[in-house]
């Protein structure tokens, strides 16, 4: 009792401390809770080197190489882009199930637009980028104004903008030798950078920068506090003089034009534009999510735990593969590891109480 | 609940109909999904053909490629309606049967197209690629231009994991072709020859193919063959090897024939493709069903075979001695999608 009455009262003596968790228990696992609770990102990081260490003794070079190791990072990135956009809805306790069918739109947009339209590059990327802005702000008004739930905005939005994109596509694909011909900004982010043996596409990069500036924006800004405050309790974020309204669709529209980022980035990766892409975004980026430690439930959580999430499935994904295992296990462990993180999640929450 | 959302989603995609009033025959098409362009150049070939006869046409699909409760609601929509057959492209191949022989059993004519019921005969007929052979024909291909074979380092990107028959047919007839002992014809992946390097599989789409190359590159870097279970997959697979500086080295080859995958041929990113017909499966479904509307005669299969062949042509720049094939421009000329 003694420790805990002293940890209490030297709470309020720093700035940092104002806003960390003290619980009323103490001990190790209290520690750890704290610790947990403090640094959400530090649980996947956790698995993420776990499951590196695993997989590198077990495979050895054919894993622990640059090239495999940025191969990973090259095949997260599309879904990373996303989940970022998931991470921040999610943060203010909602759910985008339209991020991979704005990022469709989006690509579309720029490819019809250069290709067919004749419009020049930065025309058409800029309107591919608008489009994913305005699909955004829609999902944001009616979610913020009409006060419609997020789940059912997003699906209603996910059918919609999926639809639009097979109508206005036809279902044709643009080849990606044309696209290189007469539009080849749109395959800007496949470019990459090798550093022995070590190849990053300027799509990855794109990632890290992202994942850079979000931190930032949430951690250092006004904006990025009033997004937690919504998350985690709109009514007291109000009170408190937050502008909920304006919080929740300016969140939606960053997502929708970080979607549209990424159906660019699509493009880079798989060279062509075709309106079957990215059929299991939403769910995917989900899944990096939670991992990543977010909690579903709003207001804890950081993008870099999403960065980790995105790549302990990428790791998985791959790790297994080099193993020669049938697929159905990385589904397997993928699955135990989202209910694991919702697990903690909901134990650090009660014990946050 | 279920029944009802399936319902809704059978109405709300196309039911349209063509034709005059004075209609000989009615018929469903009814495909998988209404997105891909092989199912949509389907349903062009049954309404051209439909029209041209003066047959009504009903045309469903499902809201995705597996959705099998929308194809089941659409049978019994087309039983209800009393049309006189049904074209089918199932989502799953055995659980459909118990409807097809319900609408057997009503009098309707059901075509199985594109992908064969398992059992085959669970439709009256089936009109289809023969997959095999299909397989068969970029197998040889490859092994001609190759000529010594013992150096080949293959690597195959198939479909997913369920090992759909049209997949497994492909993949089986590429190794047949090409000379490799398949083991078991009903799966891919127990072959013991060591110039498989590996198995990956595409989703049948340029990201998943992409993906799949990326990982067979990283199993096994010296792989010099592809043969992949479509072009989509086929162009992902071409852009991972780009993305290496490896697409002068391997060789890939593909099935299906859609005019992107042709002009691809045509692009060098595909060396051979072996082509489908899928706007012939759907013109002689409707005819079959005309026919049978007319006469109660039941369409014959292809000699030799239990299924009515639409036939399969190799579409390559670089042709080789002693086989069949179709220059770019044949295949332009009669390519889909």
């Amino acid at each position: 009792m003694q420790d805990t009455s002293e940890k209490k009262e030297a709470a309020p003596s720093t700035p940092e401390a104002v806003a960390s968790f003290v619980g009323g228990r103490t001990g190790l696992i209290a520690k750890v809770t704290n610790t947990i609770y403090n640094m959400p990102a530090i649980v996947p990081l956790f698995v993420l080197t776990l499951a590196v260490a695993i997989f590198g003794i077990l495979l050895g070079d054919s894993f622990l190489s640059p090239f495999a190791l940025t191969l990973i990072l090259q095949q997260v990135a599309i879904i990373g882009i996303v989940a970022m956009a998931q991470s921040l809805v999610i943060l203010t306790a909602g759910i985008d199930l339209s991020v991979g069918a704005v990022m469709i739109l989006s690509s579309v947009v720029m490819g019809k637009f250069s290709v067919d339209l004749g419009l020049p590059q930065e025309v058409a990327v800029a309107c591919g980028l608008l489009c994913g802005l305005i699909c955004g702000l829609i999902s944001g008004f009616l979610v913020a104004v009409v006060k419609l739930p997020p789940f059912i905005v997003t699906l209603g939005m996910w059918q919609i903008v999926l639809a639009t994109v097979f109508l206005y596509s036809g279902s044709e694909v643009i080849r990606s030798q044309t696209i290189a011909a007469e539009a080849p900004l749109l395959q800007f982010f496949g470019k990459t950078i090798s550093i022995a043996g070590a190849n990053f596409t300027y799509g990855v990069i794109f990632l890290l920068l992202l994942v850079a500036g979000l931190t930032y924006v949430l951690g250092q800004t006004a904006w990025g506090r009033h997004v937690y405050a919504v998350g985690d309790d709109p009514g007291a974020a109000e009170l408190a003089g937050v502008n909920v309204r304006k919080t929740l669709i300016s969140v939606y529209a960053l997502a929708g034009l970080i979607c549209a980022f990424a159906g660019w980035v699509l493009i880079g990766r798989i060279g062509s534009i075709s309106p079957q892409s990215g059929q299991f975004a939403n769910i995917e980026s989900i899944t990096a999510v939670v991992i990543g430690g977010i909690s579903l439930f709003g207001g804890r959580g950081s993008v870099a735990g999403t960065l980790f999430g995105a790549l302990i499935v990428g790791v998985f994904t791959l790790g297994l593969r080099l193993l020669g295992l049938d697929v159905q296990w990385t589904y397997l462990l993928i699955g135990a590891l989202i209910i694991l993180a919702v697990g903690v999640d909901q134990r650090i929450r009660k014990a946050s109480v | 609940m279920k029944i009802m959302t399936a319902g809704l989603a059978g109405l709300a995609i196309s039911a349209a109909a063509a034709g005059s009033a004075a209609a000989a025959g009615s018929v469903c098409l009814i495909t998988k999904d209404a997105t891909n362009p092989f199912f949509v150049k389907m349903a062009e070939g049954a309404f051209a053909k439909s029209a041209e006869l003066g047959v009504e046409l009903r045309s469903f699909a499902g809201r995705f490629d597996g959705d099998h409760e929308t194809q089941v609601a659409a049978i019994e929509t087309c039983i209800a309606s009393d049309v006189d057959g049904i074209l089918l492209v199932a989502s799953d191949t055995a659980a459909i049967t118990s409807s097809v022989q319900m609408a057997r059993d009503a009098g309707l004519l059901v075509i199985a197209l594109d992908t064969p019921l398992d059992p085959i005969g669970a439709a009256d007929m089936t009109f289809a690629t023969d997959n095999f052979q299909a397989g068969v024909l970029i197998g040889e291909w490859a092994a001609r231009t190759m000529g010594d074979t013992s150096d080949a380092r293959i690597g195959l990107l198939n479909i997913n994991v369920s090992q759909p028959t049209v997949g497994v047919l492909r993949n089986q007839g590429f190794l047949t072709g090409f000379g490799v002992d398949i083991g078991d014809p009903n799966r891919w992946g127990d072959e013991d020859d060591p110039r498989i390097v590996g198995h990956e599989l595409s989703n049948g789409n340029a990201e998943g193919g992409r993906e799949g190359m990326e990982n067979l590159l990283a199993i096994a870097p010296t792989i010099n063959l592809v043969y992949t279970i479509n072009e989509p997959a086929a162009a992902g697979a071409y852009e991972a090897l780009r993305s290496f500086g490896r697409q002068d080295d391997v060789m890939i080859v593909s099935v299906d024939g859609g005019c992107p995958g042709v002009e691809d041929v045509a692009a060098g990113v595909i060396g051979a493709t072996a082509q489908q017909y899928p706007l012939q499966m759907a013109a002689l479904g409707v005819e079959a069903v005309a026919d049978y509307a007319a006469t109660g005669e039941l369409p014959a299969p292809t000699e030799g075979k239990d299924f009515f062949d639409t036939g399969v042509g190799l579409v390559t720049d670089a042709p080789v001695e002693g086989m069949e094939q179709l220059s770019v421009e044949e295949g332009l000329a009669i390519c889909w999608g």
